[in-house]
């Protein structure tokens, strides 16, 4: 069998306290992910993606809580761990990028001192050397002329840039896995590519795992190994990327797929729309959560949720009641 | 940097022009002239002597001829003699400013040193039983008005303790013990009023900082919580509150005025009072000619310190 994956999430349930009432926006979520694999974590605004990323290294703040489960990284159970022992892994085991680089980046920092403060307080480096491995970062990222911009601060680099000293940053000390929470959305699209380039040829180079965060389909097409589809909070379908796009068995990501022009399409292409709202978290529906918007919907989904189980091949998973018979017809139909 | 100096202190001009302008008539507006009180001190009241007394101090002139004199004297760094004393101006003013620097430097120390640290353990501990106390203090410091709490260090412990606040003056050069004796407690009163709002200021710009992006970032980073604080949050949410302190300098200054009365303070405040009240016009428009300018100079150091505090001002 499989090597125990470099992290495995197990039934992640998170939520928050709001004037709403609780908001569930995780749901019995399991993800693995092996080391040096790219997983990509797709689905519509709100569906729970970047709820999930940050409970890895529990960055939810003080409204978010987690109610149940397991995330066990390299055998430690994070969730478990002593407040000093989770910062221990931020950053240096783990790191993360994180959406907006015009807002994620210390405004009164110059953005040499942030590179190199992982390398400070993890490797306990004085500044100097610290500054030194900063600008050989910079430089592994396409900064030009890296060492004579140590100095600068972040409002002095362009958007792409910043998103470059992100990378920087992330890398710095070597991490066994970067999670990516939608990298490139608020970069202009010529840029978006070449950051998604660097970041895989660099987590590559140094067999980090990824975990990409996204809303484009043609993103995961590109660079993920893995994909796991997110709906109001749930994975409803997860598979190795090739399988996913040869035989997509949920009805959400047909519809997700159905208006892609082409799976190798313009990266930027964003998940096309599918008619009407995602449920609110805080009053879900008590059987499947898509069934308000789903073409195949009976009375079966509105009653009992479904679960995640096999789709055919080994690894691919979905969680609907339609027999995979009919889903299959079902795709037939449409094209 | 230094061209931006000189030219924030040429700006400067014209606004103590109008300062000087509008001090120099609401003095005149003010019920009551120094000539009847002069008569009233002196039990003559003849028609003769007033007018004798008017052209002997120049005040048989019209306003503005009054006022073309007194800015052609500033510019030449006379500011005039005391109506009253005889003394120049400047000679007065040059022995009462640095107690009211002093006083104010103090309370600034205290304001600072109560004010940033409550104000971030506030912020941090949002909502906790420390934060509602912090905070129900600096209400209490609001409501309170200074001469209340003047008055009450003046005669509640002598009542209790049969201790009271010393209220005789040392220059600080003769003995700083003995100074600092006297100055600390309107000091530390002066302070703690000024506490009140930059502590409020201090916790809602870190309650926004802690907020930020970049904070997400650098926890994500494994930057403890004192090293957040101490390298992340502080500078950028200091930003603001430099900018309240600059504007809290008149304030300072008219707290300066009350407690220097109640705790025999001889400084500007004190010389500012007695002179309103004898209308002594030169000594009033001196004192609020070195208060004007000192309130540009904080100012002017607050512009400075943004550059210090925030990149993006020091790259324009
Ligand atoms: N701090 C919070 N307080 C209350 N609710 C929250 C908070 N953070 C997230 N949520 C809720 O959790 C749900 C999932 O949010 P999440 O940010 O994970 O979505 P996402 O999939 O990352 O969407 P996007 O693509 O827009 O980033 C949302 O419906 C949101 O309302
Ligand atoms: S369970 Fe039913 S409603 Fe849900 S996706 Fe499958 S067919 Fe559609
Ligand atoms: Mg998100």
């Amino acid at each position: 069998m499989d090597p125990a994956p470099l992290l495995d999430i197990s039934g992640l349930c998170v939520s928050f306290r709001t004037d709403r009432g609780l908001v569930r926006a995780v749901q019995d979520v399991s993800l693995q992910v092996r080391a040096g694999e790219t997983l990509a974590i797709v689905g519509e605004s709100g569906s729970g993606k970047s709820v999930t990323a940050l409970s890895i290294l529990r960055l939810l703040g003080e409204a978010g809580r987690v109610d149940a489960g397991r995330i066990v990284f390299d055998g430690e159970d994070l969730l478990a761990l002593e407040d000093r022992a989770i910062r221990a892994i931020r950053g240096d085991r783990i790191a993360m990028i994180f959406q907006e680089p015009m807002s994620s980046l210390n405004p009164v920092l110059t953005i040499g001192m942030q590179v190199a403060e992982p390398i400070r307080l993890h490797r306990n480096a004085p500044w100097k050397d610290a500054y030194e491995r900063a600008g050989e970062l910079l430089e592994r990222v396409r900064i030009p002329d890296a060492a004579g911009r140590l100095g600068d601060y972040p409002h002095q680099l362009s958007g792409g840039m910043r998103q470059r000293v992100m990378i920087a940053m992330a890398l710095a000390c070597r991490p066994r896995l970067i999670i990516a929470d939608e990298p490139t959305t608020a970069l202009d699209v010529t840029v978006q590519a070449q950051i998604l380039e660097l970041l895989k040829e660099l987590t590559r180079q140094a067999n980090s795992a990824l975990i990409l965060i996204t809303h484009d389909l043609g993103v995961v097409a590109r660079y993920a190994d893995r994909v796991a589809v997110m709906y109001a909070g749930s994975i409803v379908e997860t598979a190795p990327a090739r399988a996913l796009y040869a035989a997509p068995a949920h009805p959400y990501t047909r519809g997700l797929m159905a208006s892609i022009p082409s799976i190798d399409g313009a990266i930027g292409a964003r998940l096309p729309t599918i008619d009407g709202q995602p449920p609110d978290l805080a009053r879900l529906p008590p059987g499947c959560a898509f069934a308000l918007r789903c073409p195949h919907v009976f009375e079966t989904c509105r009653a009992t949720p479904p679960a995640l189980m096999e789709a055919g091949t080994a690894g691919h998973l979905r969680a609907c009641h339609l027999d995979a018979d009919a889903a299959g017809a079902a795709v037939q139909e449409r094209t | 940097m230094q061209a931006y100096i000189v030219r924030r202190l040429l700006a400067l001009a014209p606004t103590l022009f109008f300062a000087s302008l509008i001090v120099f008539i609401s003095m005149r507006l003010i019920p009551g002239d120094v000539i009847d009180l002069m008569l009233a001190q002196n039990d003559i009241a003849t028609g003769q002597d007033r007018a004798k007394i008017e052209a002997a101090l120049g005040l048989d002139q019209p306003v503005y001829l009054q006022y073309f004199r007194w800015i052609g004297g500033v510019l030449q760094g006379d500011l005039g003699v005391s109506l009253w004393r005889n003394v120049p101006v400047a000679d007065q003013l040059w022995a009462t400013l640095p107690i009211t620097f002093e006083l104010g430097f103090l309370a600034l120390i205290v304001a600072l040193t109560v004010a940033l640290p409550i104000g971030v353990y506030s912020a941090m501990r949002q909502d906790t039983a420390g934060d509602y106390v912090a905070r129900s203090f600096s209400l209490l410091m609001l409501a309170v008005p200074g001469f209340w709490l003047g008055t009450l260090v003046m005669v509640f412990p002598s009542v209790w303790w049969r201790w009271a606040p010393e209220l005789e003056y040392t220059p600080f050069f003769e003995d700083p013990l003995k100074n600092l004796a006297h100055m600390i407690v309107p000091a530390i009163l002066l302070g703690l009023s000024m506490s009140a709002v930059t502590m409020r200021m201090t916790r809602t710009m870190m309650l926004e900082v802690l907020r930020q992006d970049y904070i997400r970032t650098a926890r994500a980073k494994g930057v403890g919580e004192a090293l957040l604080v101490a390298r992340h949050a502080l500078r950028n949410g200091l930003i603001p509150v430099v900018t309240l302190i600059g504007l809290q300098a008149p304030l300072l200054i008219g707290g300066a005025v009350i407690f220097e009365q109640i705790f025999v303070v001889p400084g500007m405040g004190l010389l500012l009072l007695e002179a309103v009240f004898q209308r002594d016009y030169p000594v009033v428009s001196g004192v609020f000619l070195v208060v004007g300018v000192g309130v540009l100079l904080i100012n002017l150091a607050v512009d400075v310190s943004y550059g210090w505090l925030d990149p993006k001002v020091r790259h324009q």
